[in-house]
């Protein structure tokens, strides 16, 4: 006999209150990537969703397009030139009665021209003089737009604006930045926990601090080696391989600590078997600690990978800020300055930034949950 | 530099640290004999082998800048001149490290308390409700993205437009729909801080979440059966028996947010860059690192400052250590 009771329903509405708050900013965000940058400029992203009204303003062409038809004088054209699916309700040829006018209605201006428009936007604007203005008159629409989806932002984003290649630049960046750490930071952790050697204890102690150590203290002194290493080789200061070696000592710590947590509870009966065996530590270490370790490893890679791809900090310190150099952060900042206006290109943008750590979150959840759960600590 | 290029120097980078272990460890297997003395031999110089990429990086990127920092804020803007404490008395007497320093401190208030505090409560109900798992996931869901990307966000729902337009941003249509005026949110000084706290609240909250969920299986079920049995509500449960059953897990969280907040750059840097007296201590050690040509010694005391607010999470994390190796 279930029960349905009042206090869990009040949890299931406080939970669905919870979800709706969290998901809306970044619903509201790829929804917006979507759409017509027109639209997106004028109308709330949440109107997208339905068919909305909206009230728009129109110059029909000038006297240059006129012709001579049936005893009148004609101007025909369409209002909508992007074939956006809106269909007029009613129009209007005055800027305080823009409702003025249905379809099939005849609209007589004050010098008695007249004007009749179809609901797709089609005119045709007619008098028994000549037109003598260059500018066509103004024409104030009412019209419903169905909700209408496009890539065309993605496209301009990824080719024109530089995001395509700051994605590139990005990858470059978090990749060797996972991997090297991940690489020296195992064989460190190994040393820690299963060799014996003088000032060990010390060492760990070292990391421990380490861990919580601000990367903030390490900014200007490292900017300078780096600054005097290029001038003494004539090379340049900012890098890449500059830039991993930074992640890689601010995140050697927090994977250092991670994978000696793991390592310590492995069976100390296993690596012994393997020393009496005749197994170096080398060998131990490719043939029982790396397959023993693949889950540790996924888990570590997944936090530090998402640390070094969503990090705005390093990118801007280490590297130039040319299209060459660039990373996704640091380009969507750019944006937000130059472009703040442009919703378009800023939704989209940040969008695509998503997009890795997104599908690393669906795909690799279980791993990633893990690697936080098991302390993710990180100065 | 092409793409072609980048792809080159990606994977040499990677490929010469597998390099160096491999070739280093091979020669050492090579010349490992049979004799104790030769085996000894070999044993420490794999532990030099294997310690020593690690090390130098440890030491370069941590140990040496922590010293050096604190050197150099004794410096002038060069780092050549000794001037004492004269960096220290700019910062006590500059407006903007005072404003910066509350700002910091507000958020060191709210962000992790809120975070924590919602994390638990989501945990909780998501606990007992079979959507719960998806629910978990999707107020999880921030914590994968950039900080940036989270500013991006979050300014479309802050965007304002004059009173006479339709407003796109989420939270002054909903202002203007209940009757009020639109606001320029973020550049309300005082309050503006919280908006942007917000951001890092609704980011955070996941990882509270997440590690909430874990500890809250721990908790054992006959106590809360037992609890249920006796009449307790779900309310009274939550705080006499969850809350105190987690304190130690409540107290990590905190201090983990804690330690994320303190150095909190991005969000600011993105949205405002410390503008309309938003400024927390990293942007304002950023600012001074490349202002007028970038001062090393102010740079550093802020730099400091930061430290000394995780000094006392660093000692408690080393006695804790202490504690766990003599058991």
């Amino acid at each position: 006999m279930k029960k349905i009771s009042l206090s869990s329903i009040l949890s299931q509405l406080l939970l669905l209150f919870f979800v709706i708050v969290w998901i809306i900013p970044t619903f509201g965000l790829f929804i917006s990537s979507l759409r017509d940058k027109d639209l997106l400029a004028i109308s709330g992203w949440w109107t997208a969703l339905t068919t909305t009204e909206i009230n728009e303003i129109y110059r029909m062409s000038g006297m240059e397009s006129q012709i001579e038809e049936d005893g009148y004088f004609k101007i025909k054209g369409t209002l909508f030139e992007d074939n956006s699916g809106k269909k007029i309700e009613s129009f209007g040829i005055n800027s305080k009665k823009i409702n003025e006018f249905k379809i099939g209605d005849i609209a007589i201006f004050k010098d008695e021209s007249e004007v009749i428009l179809d609901e797709n936007g089609n005119y045709e604007w007619r008098s028994k003089s000549e037109f003598q203005k260059k500018k066509g008159k103004r024409l104030f629409t009412t019209s419903l737009s169905p909700p209408s989806f496009t890539f065309e932002n993605y496209r301009e984003v990824l080719f024109k604006e530089g995001i395509g290649r700051a994605f590139v630049n990005t990858m470059a960046v978090a990749l060797p930045s996972t991997l090297i750490p991940l690489i020296i930071c195992s064989f460190f952790a190994y040393s820690l926990t299963w060799m014996r050697f003088y000032g060990r204890d010390t060492l760990l102690a070292i990391i421990i601090a380490s861990l919580v150590v601000p990367l903030q203290m390490s900014l200007i002194p490292i900017l300078t080696i780096y600054n005097d290493f290029g001038a003494l080789f004539g090379v340049a200061a900012k890098s890449y391989p500059g830039v991993w070696m930074a992640h890689t000592g601010f995140g050697l710590a927090s994977t250092t600590f991670l994978l000696r947590n793991f390592l310590k509870s492995l069976p100390n009966e296993m690596m012994e078997a393997a020393k009496v065996d005749g197994a170096s530590h080398y060998d131990i270490f490719l043939r029982i600690i790396i397959p023993l370790s693949i889950p540790a490893f996924a888990s570590i890679f997944i936090l530090q990978f998402l640390w070094c791809w969503n990090d705005l900090l390093v990118g801007l310190v280490f590297l130039d800020q040319v299209p060459s150099e660039i990373i996704l952060t640091a380009k969507l900042k750019e944006l937000l300055g130059s472009r703040g206006e442009n919703w378009e290109i800023l939704t989209t943008g940040a969008f695509v930034s998503m997009t890795v750590p997104l599908f690393i979150f669906f795909a690799l959840q279980r791993y990633f949950i893990r690697g936080l759960v098991a302390g993710s600590v990180k100065g | 530099m092409t793409i072609l290029n980048l792809l080159f120097i990606v994977f040499l980078g990677i490929l010469f640290f597998i390099a160096y272990f491999h070739i280093s460890n091979y020669l050492l297997d090579s010349y490992g004999g049979s004799s104790v003395k030769r085996y000894n031999f070999e044993n420490s110089i794999r532990v030099i082998v294997f310690i020593a990429p690690a090390f130098i990086v440890l030491f370069i990127f941590i140990l040496y800048p922590v010293f050096e920092t604190i050197r150099l804020s004794f410096y002038d803007k060069f780092g050549r001149e000794f001037v004492g404490l004269y960096n220290y008395k700019w910062a006590v007497n500059d407006p903007e490290f005072r404003r910066s320093i509350l700002n910091n401190l507000v958020w060191l208030l709210v962000v992790p308390t809120l975070s924590t505090f919602f994390g638990l409560v989501i945990a909780n109900l998501a606990d007992r409700i079979w959507w719960g798992s998806i629910a978990k996931s999707i107020i999880f869901m921030p914590m994968a993205i950039s900080f940036v990307g989270a500013g991006v966000i979050w300014k479309f729902i802050y965007e304002y437009r004059g009173p006479d337009n339709t407003q796109i941003g989420l939270l002054n249509a909903i202002i203007v729909s209940l009757g009020y005026e639109p606001q320029a949110w973020l550049t309300i000084p005082i309050w503006n801080n919280f908006f942007l706290m917000a951001i890092m609240i609704w980011i955070q909250t996941g990882l509270a979440l997440v590690i909430f969920s874990a500890a809250l299986r721990s908790i054992p079920k006959e106590m809360l059966e037992a609890a249920r049995i006796d009449g307790a509500s779900e309310l009274k449960i939550f705080f006499s028996i969850i809350i105190p059953y987690l304190e130690q897990t409540i107290l990590v969280i905190w201090t983990l947010i804690t330690i994320i907040v303190l150095r909190i750059f991005d969000i600011i840097f993105a949205m405002t860059n410390g503008e309309w007296q938003t400024g927390v201590l990293a942007n304002l050690m950023y600012d001074w690192m490349f202002r007028g040509g970038g001062d090393s010694g102010r740079g550093s005391v802020l730099a400091i400052v930061i430290m000394i607010g995780v000094i006392p999470i660093l000692a408690w994390n080393l006695y804790k250590h202490r504690q766990e190796q003599k058991i």
